[in-house]
């Protein structure tokens, strides 16, 4: 017979086990999700991937040199209409924190973070799309743009509310307005983590697809245009995917270890900024 | 002060604040455009788009029910699964585990966050179906004549969707419960100890104190799973049928939308299509502004407690 101390020691211990248990077992889909992108993806990656077009069905070989060009510009326009939106409505939540104003906007952002993906791609069709009968670069941008601004935004919030407030009543107390307060002496200060922030995001970005399905769309050739439809490594490797064909499966394996591995460079660059950042804080 | 100056620190606040506003009419915009753009399939169909199980575009029928059940079936099964795993987590990093794996233990599960959801789908179809079929197929008979793993085992289908998705949540899950948890005042837990209780009694006493912030982790994790799209719609099975198997292929609303939107030619499939995106938008806007009202509530009590608790041990 169990004492109900033992009783309570041992029901104690399985718990522990359970969350042990649970930590294990979120891993091992991790790592075979990582073993296989790798060990597959490597078979087709080589210097062609980068640098070729695709080929025609059936014939083997060639590279995804458009797609990877059209998820560059995608993400860049992204990062062009969302940094300067994201920025300063952080700006505006972390000068005015108290506000019930800067409540809402908090608020809007969070909702905004929280709208599906393809509700975000429905939006930038109906806006971007329809009014010029014509998949976009330019649709597929602002719809990753409207993703990304969000992010951008509680970043900005967040890191500028860690610059010490003595900083900013210094400036203040110089003469300066607020507008010169915070840009020359707060937002500078909170500069590199707002970068890696922005690096982060646009890294999440370059992996969606489904905003990009009608509003970007696909495109076989290789485009530069704003105006045309364009290609992304994620829709292209969805199509690859979704495709009969061996050769094509091969490639989407490919473009996969391309889009890992942007994710997971982007997330150790900025796990040791952030390293050296909170380092630099210590001291200072 | 100057005049000037404080007619600038107006036009800053007005400035800055502009782009805060134009954060709130993008949300705002996002819920008009949709709703005037859905118009056409609200007038002809009304609530019965929603009653009706026939999805046939060509013939002109539309009925959405396959769709919003297997959102929100698989969302559910995916939770089931997802929430005892991801709390388990959350309380080995934040609780049991050395000071030292804690960082690379937050790392590795932010990066399962991380990894593109087509990744998934991809990895889904030909590495996670593959086994789910062997699964479906060793089950014994006796089990198959349930109706719950009725129909063939094709490994595509709705027990697919649920793993996949349960894998894409738990780290939201477990990482905003973390942050939860970590605002549980350490009285909480010493105080437990203080009266003899074990670790599990102390983990669970600070567990029930951050009750609230879990269940809002959770909600959250369900509005993520509502919407998430490439993955589901590369594993589900794409099939417009009410069923309760696991086994059966369905379909969800982000997955009809991310299908059949691009060739969509006709304008009431379109609108139809559009109703569904703003149903979806909808529903994943109350999850997720009332599961922040509950982590945000949690936060607030937690200051309100945890002052004066600090006040005496720094006396």
């Amino acid at each position: 017979m169990m004492t109900p101390t033992g009783r309570r020691k041992l029901l104690s211990s399985l718990f522990v086990a359970f969350c042990a248990g649970a930590v294990l077992l979120a891993l091992i889909p991790l790592a075979l999700i990582l073993f296989f992108v790798v060990s597959r993806g490597i078979l087709s990656l080589n210097l062609a991937f980068f640098t070729h077009m695709p080929t025609p069905v059936g014939e083997a070989g060639g590279g995804m040199a458009n797609s990877i060009v059209g998820t560059l510009m995608l993400s860049g326009l992204a990062a062009l209409m969302a940094v300067p939106i994201g920025v300063i409505s952080g700006i505006y939540m972390s000068e005015y924190a108290g506000s019930r104003f800067a409540a809402a906007v908090r608020f809007a952002a969070d909702t905004l973070n929280g709208v599906p993906s393809i509700v975000i791609g429905l939006f930038a069709y109906v806006v971007a799309v329809l009014p010029f009968q014509q998949f976009s670069a330019f649709a597929g941008g602002f719809a990753l743009g409207l993703m990304m601004i969000p992010i951008i935004a509680r970043t900005t919030e967040e890191l500028l509310l860690l610059v010490p407030g003595t900083m900013r009543e210094g400036a203040l107390a110089l003469g300066a307005t607020r507008a010169r307060a915070v840009f020359s002496v707060v937002l500078p200060a909170a500069l590199p983590g707002i970068v890696t922030g922005a690096v982060l995001a646009l890294a999440r970005i370059a992996g969606e697809t489904a905003p990009l399905l009608f509003t970007a769309f696909n495109n076989r050739f290789f485009s530069t245009s704003l105006r045309q439809p364009i290609s992304s490594l994620t829709v292209q490797v969805y199509t690859y995917a979704t495709g009969p064909y061996e050769d094509w499966h091969r490639q989407a394996w490919a473009g996969a270890l391309v889009l890992v591995s942007i994710v997971l460079i982007c997330s150790l660059l900025a796990r040791l900024a952030t390293r050296r950042l909170e380092r630099m804080h210590a001291r200072g | 002060m100057p005049k000037s100056r404080s007619r600038s620190d107006t036009a800053f606040r007005i400035g800055t604040g502009a782009f805060g506003f134009l954060l709130i009419a993008l949300v705002a915009g996002i819920g008009i455009v949709l709703a005037i753009e859905s118009m056409a399939s609200i007038q002809k169909f009304g609530l019965n788009f929603w009653r009706t199980e026939i999805w046939d575009p060509v013939a002109g029928e539309f009925g959405a029910l396959p769709f919003i059940w297997g959102t929100l079936y698989s969302s559910v099964l995916a939770l089931l699964i997802a929430t005892p795993i991801a709390l388990g987590i959350a309380i080995f990093i934040s609780e049991l585990c050395p000071a030292a794996l804690r960082q690379p233990l937050v790392f590795v599960t932010e990066l399962l966050a991380a990894i593109p959801s087509i990744v998934y789908g991809l990895w889904g179809i030909f590495v996670m179906v593959p086994a789910v079929r062997v699964l479906e197929t060793s089950l014994p008979d006796a089990m198959r004549k349930l109706p719950l793993f009725s129909g063939p085992p094709l490994g595509l289908g709705m027990l697919s969707a649920a793993l996949i998705l349960a894998i894409m949540v738990i780290p939201f899950i477990s990482s905003i419960s973390r942050e939860v948890l970590k605002s549980v005042p350490p009285a909480q837990r010493e105080g437990a100890y203080a009266l003899g209780a074990t670790r599990f009694e102390a983990i669970r006493a600070a567990v029930f104190y951050a009750r609230t912030g879990i269940i809002g982790a959770v909600m959250l994790g369900f509005g993520r799973a509502l919407g998430e799209t490439m993955a589901v719609t590369m594993v589900i099975g794409n099939n417009p049928k009410v069923a309760l198997s696991l086994f059966a292929p369905q379909y969800t609303m982000a997955a009809v939308v991310a299908n059949e939107f691009a060739e969509a030619a006709d304008k009431l499939y379109l609108s139809a299509l559009v109703e569904i995106g703003l149903v979806l938008f909808i529903i994943t806007l109350i999850i997720n502004s009332f599961s922040r009202l509950l982590i945000w509530s949690m936060a607030r009590t937690e200051t309100v407690t945890a002052e004066p608790i600090d006040a005496e041990a720094a006396a």
